[in-house]
C-alpha cells in the first residue's frame, strides 16, 4: 500500500545570481546568459515527498512543464530517489501565466490518476508568486496546506501538518488527497545518490533522443534517423530510462485554457533597473567628517 | 470570472486575526480610495469574522464605502477554503471591478485560489497599482483605464506592469508597507452590509488544531531609524557594531539576507526583497554591498547612508551620504559623534 506522492519540480534561472550581462540593453532577461537551476523550495517539496514514501511506503513522480532542457531537472529527481518522472513539453503552453500553467499541471496530476499528496515548493525563484500551488488545489477540487514544514501524524487517509505561517505556526488535519506547498525551512534536502546518478545520468526524454541523433547523423536522411531514433528509445525503454514526455493533446487539455488564451495577465511594459549613480555626498571615515554628518542629520531633525 | 463592469467597486480583502486588522488592509483602503476615485466608483471592504465588526469603522475611517461583513463561528480563525467560499461568493454578486490582497502569508494563500475559482488574473506581490490603458498590440484594441498592477520580477532585476484587460476582477496582492498608511478621519461615513454565508462540509474538512503566535519583537516597519547590517559584517561578534549604533541612535537593527544566511541575525531582522519592505526616516546599512533585492526594500527611505569598504558597492547607488571605510572604525566614531553632540 503506502503513498503515492507526486512532486512538482520547475527548471528556473538562477536570478540569485544575475550579473550585469544578464540584463539586454532593452531590459528584457538574457535568459541564455544565466545558469539553469533547480527551483530551491522545490527541492524541500522533492525532500518531504520522499520522507513520506521511505517512512509509510509507497512512490514518488515528478512532474516538470518546461522546454527539453527541463528534463535536467527530472533527472535531478531521480538522482535523489523519485521513482518516476514526467515532462510536459508543448510549444503550446508557451506564456501561461500561473493560471494557464495550473490548469496545464493539474491535467497532468489527473491523467496519473491515483494519488494522495501533490507536493510543491512554495514558489519559483523567477517570478516569487506562490500561485501555482493554491492554484492547482483548487483545479484538482484539493484542500491545500500551503507554507509547510512538517508531518506531524500521517495515518491512514488523515495527516496532520505543521504550517508555518510568519508570525507563528499552527497545525492543520486535512483528509488526503490533499496539495501541500512546502517551505525552504522544511527539511534539509538529500544530496543526490552516487549509484543513482550512474543509473539514471542516462535517462533521456525522447525529444533530447532525437536531437542527439540529429547531431550524430547530420547527413543522413530522414528515414535513418528515424530508425535510429526507433532503435534508441526502444533500448532506453528496456533500460528504464526513457522518461515519460507528455504533450497537451496527451493531457487532454482544453486549449482555450493552456498558453497565452488562458492567461488573463499580459505584460504590458518591462523595466530594467538600471544602477543610477545619481551622486551622493561622500563623507570622509574620519572623525571630523562623521562628526560633520551627525550635525547636519540633527539640524534636519533626521536624529535626536 | 465576470465580464468587465466599468461600474464595479474597489475592494480590499480586509485581513484581520485575532480582533484586530492587519496594517496592509488599512494601507489598502487608502491605495483603494485612490483608484476609485480616478475611476468614479465607490469602494468596497469584506471583512469576515467570528466577531469582527467592530473593525468595520476603521476601514470607512481610511476611506472604504462599503463594508461587506461576514459574521460566522466557522470564520474565527482563517482556513482556505472558507474564506474563498466568502471571497467568490461575494465577488460573483456585487461584481467588483478590482480586488485587493495584502501579500501576506494569508492573502498569498487565499488569493490564487479565488483567482483560480474565479478564472481571473492575479498578479503577486505589487510595490505599486495605478490606473491607465493598455493598446492589445495585435487588434491595436485600446483598453481604457485598467489596474497597472506593478510589481518586481526576476529576483527583482526587473520591474514589470501587468493587466487584464478580459478576466475580471483585476486582482493583485499588494506588499506591506509599500503603500502609505495615511492618518484615517474617524468622522468619515460608510455602510456596512451583513452577508449571510453557509459553508458545506467539504469546506470546513481541513481542521486548525493547534495554533501558536509570536509577538513581533522586531518592528521593522514601525521604526523611524534602522542600522542593518550585511554580510560585510563578518561575523556575529561583530555585528555587535550594528547594535551598539542602533542603540546610540534609538533605531531597530536591520539586516540584509547576507547577513541572516550566513547566521549573523535572525531572519525576522531581513530587509528586502524576501523580507520587509521599510521606509524610515534614516536607514543606514553597513557592510551591505546593495544586491537589487536589498535595494528594492529600503531605497524609499528618507535618508540613506551607507558605509562600505568596497567604493564599487552597488548600495552606493541609492545612498544620499557615503562612507567608504571599514565599519569596525566608522561605526564606533560615529557614536561618539553622536553621544558627544551639542
Amino acid at each position: 500500500m503506502g503513498y503515492h506522492c507526486i512532486v512538482c519540480v520547475k527548471q528556473v534561472p538562477d536570478t540569485a545570481n544575475i550579473t550585469g550581462e544578464a540584463m539586454k540593453a532593452d531590459g528584457t532577461v538574457n535568459r541564455e546568459a544565466l545558469p539553469a537551476v533547480f527551483n530551491p523550495e522545490d527541492l524541500h517539496a522533492l525532500e518531504a515527498a520522499l520522507r513520506v514514501r521511505d517512512q509509510y511506503g509507497g512512490e514518488v513522480t515528478a512532474v516538470t512543464m518546461g522546454p527539453m532542457g527541463a528534463s535536467e531537472v527530472l533527472r535531478e529527481c531521480l538522482y535523489r530517489g523519485a521513482d518516476r518522472a514526467i515532462l510536459v513539453s508543448d510549444r503550446r503552453a508557451a506564456g501561461s501565466d500561473t493560471l494557464a500553467t495550473s490548469y496545464i499541471l493539474s491535467q497532468a496530476v489527473r491523467k496519473l490518476g491515483d494519488y494522495d499528496f501533490v507536493f510543491c515548493g512554495r514558489q519559483a525563484i523567477d517570478g516569487d508568486t506562490a500561485q501555482v500551488g493554491p492554484q492547482m488545489a483548487e483545479k484538482l477540487g484539493l484542500p491545500q496546506v500551503t507554507y509547510f514544514e512538517e508531518v506531524v501524524d500521517l495515518t491512514d487517509r488523515t495527516v496532520r501538518i505543521r504550517r508555518n505561517v510568519g508570525n507563528g505556526w499552527e497545525v492543520l488535519e486535512a483528509q488526503l488527497p490533499l496539495l501541500v506547498t512546502a517551505l525552504d525551512t522544511a527539511n534539509e534536502p538529500r544530496p543526490p545518490s552516487a549509484k543513482r546518478v550512474m543509473r539514471y545520468k542516462r535517462a533521456r526524454v525522447e525529444a533530447e533522443v532525437s536531437r542527439e541523433v540529429a547531431s550524430a547523423m547530420p547527413d543522413a536522411a530522414a528515414e535513418q534517423r528515424e530508425v535510429e531514433l526507433g532503435k534508441r528509445l526502444e533500448h532506453l525503454r528496456m533500460k528504464g530510462l526513457l522518461t515519460e514526455q507528455w504533450n497537451l493533446d496527451d493531457l487532454d487539455a482544453d486549449l482555450q485554457w493552456c498558453g497565452i488564451s488562458g492567461s488573463p495577465t499580459k505584460v504590458h511594459r518591462i523595466q530594467s533597473i538600471v544602477l543610477t549613480k545619481e551622486g551622493y555626498t561622500e563623507v570622509p571615515p574620519t572623525e571630523e567628517g562623521i562628526r560633520g554628518l551627525v550635525h547636519e542629520l540633527i539640524v534636519d531633525h533626521t536624529l535626536g | 470570472m465576470i465580464e468587465p463592469n466599468r461600474d464595479g467597486e474597489v475592494w480590499v480583502f480586509a485581513e484581520q486575526e485575532d480582533g484586530s486588522l492587519n496594517d496592509v488592509a488599512l494601507e489598502l483602503c487608502g491605495k483603494a480610495r485612490e483608484l476609485a476615485d480616478q475611476l468614479g466608483v465607490s469602494t468596497g471592504a469584506v471583512l469576515a469574522g467570528s466577531n469582527a465588526r467592530n473593525l468595520a469603522d476603521q476601514l470607512i475611517a481610511q476611506g472604504t464605502d462599503r463594508v461587506y461583513h461576514v459574521g460566522h463561528p466557522e470564520l474565527e480563525h482563517y482556513r482556505t477554503l472558507p474564506y474563498a467560499r466568502v471571497m467568490c461568493r461575494l465577488v460573483t454578486k456585487h461584481r467588483p471591478q478590482i480586488v485587493l490582497f495584502g501579500a501576506t502569508p494569508l492573502g498569498r494563500d487565499l488569493a490564487p485560489r479565488v483567482a483560480s475559482e474565479m478564472r481571473a488574473g492575479l498578479t503577486a506581490d505589487c510595490t505599486g497599482l495605478d490606473i491607465g490603458d493598455y493598446v492589445e498590440p495585435k487588434t491595436k484594441e485600446t483598453h481604457r483605464n485598467l489596474l497597472l498592477q506593478i510589481r518586481p520580477a526576476f529576483g527583482g532585476n526587473i520591474i514589470a506592469t501587468i493587466i487584464n484587460f478580459d478576466r475580471w476582477p483585476q486582482m493583485a496582492t499588494v506588499r506591506e508597507g509599500v503603500m502609505r498608511l495615511a492618518e484615517g478621519n474617524p468622522k468619515r461615513r460608510g455602510e456596512v452590509i451583513e452577508e449571510q454565508m453557509e459553508f458545506d462540509d467539504l469546506e470546513l474538512a481541513v481542521r486548525l488544531i493547534e495554533r501558536h503566535r509570536e509577538k513581533r519583537l522586531v518592528n521593522l516597519k514601525a521604526a523611524r531609524t534602522i542600522v542593518a547590517g550585511g554580510g560585510g559584517v563578518g561575523s556575529k561578534d561583530d555585528f555587535k557594531y550594528i547594535h551598539d549604533l542602533a542603540g546610540a541612535i534609538g533605531g531597530a537593527v536591520g539586516a540584509s539576507r547576507a547577513a541572516v544566511d550566513g547566521g549573523l541575525i535572525g531572519k525576522e531582522h531581513q530587509v528586502g526583497q524576501t523580507g520587509t519592505t521599510v521606509r524610515p526616516a534614516l536607514y543606514i546599512a553597513c557592510g551591505i554591498s546593495g544586491a537589487v533585492q536589498h535595494r528594492a526594500g529600503m531605497e524609499e527611505s528618507a535618508k540613506i547612508i551607507a558605509i562600505n569598504s568596497d567604493p564599487n558597492a552597488p548600495i552606493f547607488s541609492v545612498a544620499h551620504y557615503g562612507i567608504v571605510g571599514d565599519l569596525r572604525k566608522v561605526i564606533p566614531t560615529m557614536i561618539k559623534a553622536i553621544k558627544g553632540r551639542e
